[in-house]
Order: C-alpha cells, then structure tokens, then sequence
C-alpha cells in the first residue's frame, strides 16, 4: 500500500513539475528561447504573492486575479524589451541574456528580501486532506495543484489547437520566415506567448510558495526540475510535459520511499537516460520528432 | 485606374556582400499578366521576395497603387493587396489545409474571399480541409499554397515557380485555375521557367539576366528566339563583338 500511496503522490508532485514546465515547453516550441530565468520569473511570483498577501491580509489564492495580469504583463515587457532583440542575435545571445537575467533576479531578491526561506499564506486549504481507502491520505493543496496543472495544459491546448491565436502561433512553430511572409506580425504574437509562459509561472510559483518554502536562490533548481520535465516529455510537447512532470515526480517519490538520500539523484538519472536513449523525448512520436517544433 | 499597378524603380538587392538585382525596372498594370523569365540564379525569385518584403532593398522603390511600400513589412503589403506564393510552397507542414488557408488571412486586405469561395476555385481542398497539409500530394500542396495567398484577397497575386516538380497534366489544371482568377480581375506576376507556357499564358513578358532586367516586352510582340537571346545573354554578347 505505501508503494500505491508513493505513486499517487509521485503523480500529484508531477503536476506541479508540469506546471512549472509548461511555460518553458511553449516558449521554446514556438520562439526556440530556452529561458534560464524562468524559475527565478516562478519564485518573483512567490514573492509578489507574498508582499500582496501580508499587505493585505488574505490567502494568496485571492490574489491570483491581480498576480496573473500582472506576471502575464511582466512577460510581454520582458519579451518585448529583451528577449525579441536578443532571439535577433543568433542563438547564443537568448541564453547569455536569459542567463543574466536569472543571475539578477537572483541577487536583487537576495537584497531585498534577504535569504530567509519564506511560506505563503494557503489559507484552509493548505492545511485539508482527504482519504482514499484506510491508508492513502492525499493533500488537497497538492490535488489542487495537480488539477491546476491539468487545467492550464488543456486551456494552453485549447487555445493552440482552437482559436485563430494559436493557428498563428503553431504557424510560427513551423516556420516563422513564411509565417511573417503570409502576413503574421510575429512580434505580437512572440511577446503574449512570453506572456503566458511567464503567468503560468508566478502561478507554480504561488503554488511552490504554498507548498513549501522559497528563498530567491530557488529559481535554479525549480528550473532544472522544469528543464527535465520539458526535455524528458519530448520538446515543444504540451501533453509530453505533462507525461514528463509525472515521471518525474513519480521516480522522485517513490525512491525516495526507498532511500531519501536517492530521490533527487533518481530523478537526474532518469533525466540523463532518456537523453541518451531518446534524445526526443519519451511522449513524442518519431514523425513528430522529425517535424521538430510542431506544437501538439 | 491611371498608371501601373505595380511600380518598381531603380532595384538593387543585396545578400550580404553578393549583389542579385541591379536597378531593376518593373511595372505590371492592373488585370494583366506577366511573366517573370531568365536563368537560375537571374534573380526572379529575389525580385518577387522583394516585392513581397521578404528582402530588404538598398536601393530602388516598389510603389503599388501610387503608395510608396518599399520599406513596409509584409503585412503591410498583404494589407494593400500584395500577395505570394512562395518557390517550393513552403506550406506549414504540422496544420491542416483549412488552417493553412486562415493563417493566410491574417492581414487580409479585403473579405472578399472567404473560405466557401476559395473552396469554389479548389473544390479538391474542399474535401482535405481537415488532413495535414503536410499529407497531400504535390499539386494539392501546390493547390494549398496559392488559396493560402488568396484569402489575402490580393489585388496582384505574385507565384513562384508554381510548376516545379509538378506533372504537366496538374500544371495545365493550376494555369486554368490563374485564368479563371484573372477573368475575375486578379493582377498575375509569375515566375515560369517553362518559357512556351509563359509566352502562352501571359500578356508580358519580363526576362532577367544576371540580375538586370534583359528585356521587357507584350508576348505578343516578341519571337521566341528574341527571348532566348535575352535568357542567355547572347544579344549582349553579339552587341559586345
């Protein structure tokens, strides 16, 4: 029974793997823009969220209508200001200014907010569980992450596969030289899907934040996490994310029911294999690999 | 209307330090024609491109309509009624056809073709509006890319070597295609490297070499062998001797 509840667990962490995930996965399916600032973008989140929440005195979950326009406003200004004029200087330039920024926000939190590990305020919430069975107790705060993941990947799948935005955005994928040749303004469309990437961020942040604790050194290993689950679900793959997250979380609970001591460590390896042994991804086809960038 | 449709002066494109078109003079006028010959590498392609605002011009104007586009991005001239058919289609492998047609809508200059119209014209797309682009046959794809340039509702209808690599039955079915479009008033540019069908199908005639314009002239007035001296140069040479 503790390897079924490990399991349930593992896929719950899973989702908020994928969350943090999904951000990096659009961004770079559509722009080719491996962004190393975006875990920092994530724990800016937890701290905005933070001097929202004390300032005004409720859970952060009330916040959230103000923290993702705002996170979603942050993203087009970034896109717009930095990474579009960088993405024009070739591929080393995105990764050195991503890179930079990653380092800033890092030691600007640091001076303002100084390294103590900080909690947010999850209201009930964060404190309620439910039962399945006599033995498996399961977080709500954790489900709740997981079904925001899930939520978040469909309404990103939605938006791609439905609307006439996304029917931009996945003509961008293929070939964004025919795409600005058949009339798409590429810019527009580059800095709201930063703007996305980086509101689905603050908000895996806020859940980071309600989870555990974060302090302004974190964004790093939220990325690496978020990297991993990218890379192992097959780049530029929604649902591939979503699969990649929950190996993750999965191998990272279940032996760390084994051995704690491994379970960071298993989760790296299994990173490592699956680069090795398919370099495009578990959850991506080889015809979808082929077409590299194809968003689906 | 009075004056061309298109006005091109004075062209030079460059990739990097290697120059493709010198002063390249073009004017097509509206509901007509035009055949776009010369060799490989004459700089039939650059020239449509440019037009198109895919390449930058270091000197020279294109004017459409009396406005003046030369340094306007592509959606700007899509919006005025500029639209291209690319060499080699370049569809967007990973959509449907339908939505290949949509995203050519973007910057549409007019709602004048709607989808159920484009689908009169290729009533063949009708039945594979939902299949990946990326699976159709050549001509179909062929097909794809010239109803993704008309939902632009272009006024001139720029095509790119739209008979590579297709067989001369579905070619003869894409031409009768262009002369039902221009029945409806469509301004045609076309790239041909198929010099009888060109002189066949088209009101003028403009033949690059070298990336100069080597001779511009009705069809109707000049001889196949006049064209092929201009293809390859040799009037110039016999001129140099």
């Amino acid at each position: 029974m503790t390897w079924v509840n490990a399991v349930i667990q593992g896929l719950l962490l899973g989702g908020q793997y994928a969350l943090i995930a999904c951000g990096l996965s659009l961004a770079f399916g559509v722009m080719r823009i491996v962004n190393l600032a975006h875990g920092d973008l994530a724990i800016c989140g937890a701290y905005l969220a933070l001097v929202m929440s004390s300032a005004l005195g409720v859970p952060v979950w009330y916040l959230l209508p103000l923290l993702l326009p705002i996170a979603f406003a942050a993203g087009l200004v970034l896109q717009v200001l930095l990474f579009g004029r960088a993405l024009r200087h070739g591929v080393l330039a995105p990764v050195l200014v991503t890179f930079g920024l990653s380092v800033m926000i890092e030691n600007l939190l640091q001076v303002a907010a100084t390294s103590d590990p900080r909690g947010l305020n999850g209201g009930e919430l964060a404190l309620a569980s439910f039962r399945i069975g006599s033995q498996i107790t399961v977080s709500w705060l954790f489900m709740t992450a997981f079904l925001t993941a899930c939520a978040v990947l469909s309404g990103l799948q939605l938006l791609l596969s439905r609307t006439s935005w996304g029917r931009k955005v996945r003509a961008i994928a293929d070939d964004p030289d025919t795409a600005r040749l058949v009339g798409i303004r590429v810019r527009p469309v580059f800095a709201t899907v930063m703007g996305i990437a980086v509101a689905t961020a603050a908000l895996a942040g806020v859940f980071i934040g309600t989870i555990g604790t974060f302090d302004p050194y974190q964004g790093t290993n939220t990325l690496i996490f978020a990297f991993e689950a990218v890379v192992i679900g097959g780049i530029g793959s929604l649902w591939g994310t979503l699969a990649g997250g929950m190996a993750l979380g999965v191998t990272q609970v279940v032996v760390g029911q084994a051995n704690q001591a491994y379970a960071v460590l298993a989760v790296h390896l299994l990173f490592l294999a699956v680069l090795a042994v398919r370099p495009n991804g578990l959850f991506v086809s080889h015809q979808a690999a082929r077409q590299a960038g194809a968003l689906g | 209307m009075t004056g061309p449709l298109l006005e091109v002066t004075g062209l030079d494109v460059f990739y990097g330090d290697f120059q493709a078109l010198f002063g390249v003079r073009l004017s097509v006028a509206g509901g007509r024609a035009t055949a776009l010959v010369g060799a490989n590498g004459a700089g039939k392609t650059t020239l449509l491109r440019t037009i198109a605002g895919a390449q930058p011009a270091a000197a020279g104007s294109v004017r459409y309509r009396g406005r003046d586009l030369t340094a306007a991005p592509p959606h700007r001239r899509i919006s005025a009624g500029i639209a291209l058919v690319p060499e080699g289609r370049k569809l967007f492998a990973s959509l449907t056809v339908e939505e290949n047609i949509q995203v050519g809508a973007a910057a549409a200059a007019s709602a004048d073709w709607p989808l159920r119209r484009i689908y009169d014209v290729f009533p063949m797309l009708a039945r594979r509006r939902g299949q990946r682009a990326s699976t159709l046959s050549g001509g179909e794809q062929q097909a794809v890319a010239i109803a993704r340039a008309l939902a632009a509702a272009p006024t001139l209808l720029l095509l790119d070597e739209i008979s590579l690599g297709l067989a001369p039955r579905v070619v003869g079915e894409l031409y009768r295609t262009l002369t039902a479009l221009r029945a409806e008033g469509a301004t045609l540019l076309i790239v041909e490297q198929d010099l009888r069908r060109a002189m066949a199908e088209c009101d003028d005639l403009v033949c690059l070499l070298e990336g100069r314009v080597a001779l511009a002239a009705p069809a109707s007035a000049v001889r196949r062998d006049q064209v092929v001296a201009a293809y390859f140069g040799e009037g110039t040479r016999r001129a140099a001797t």
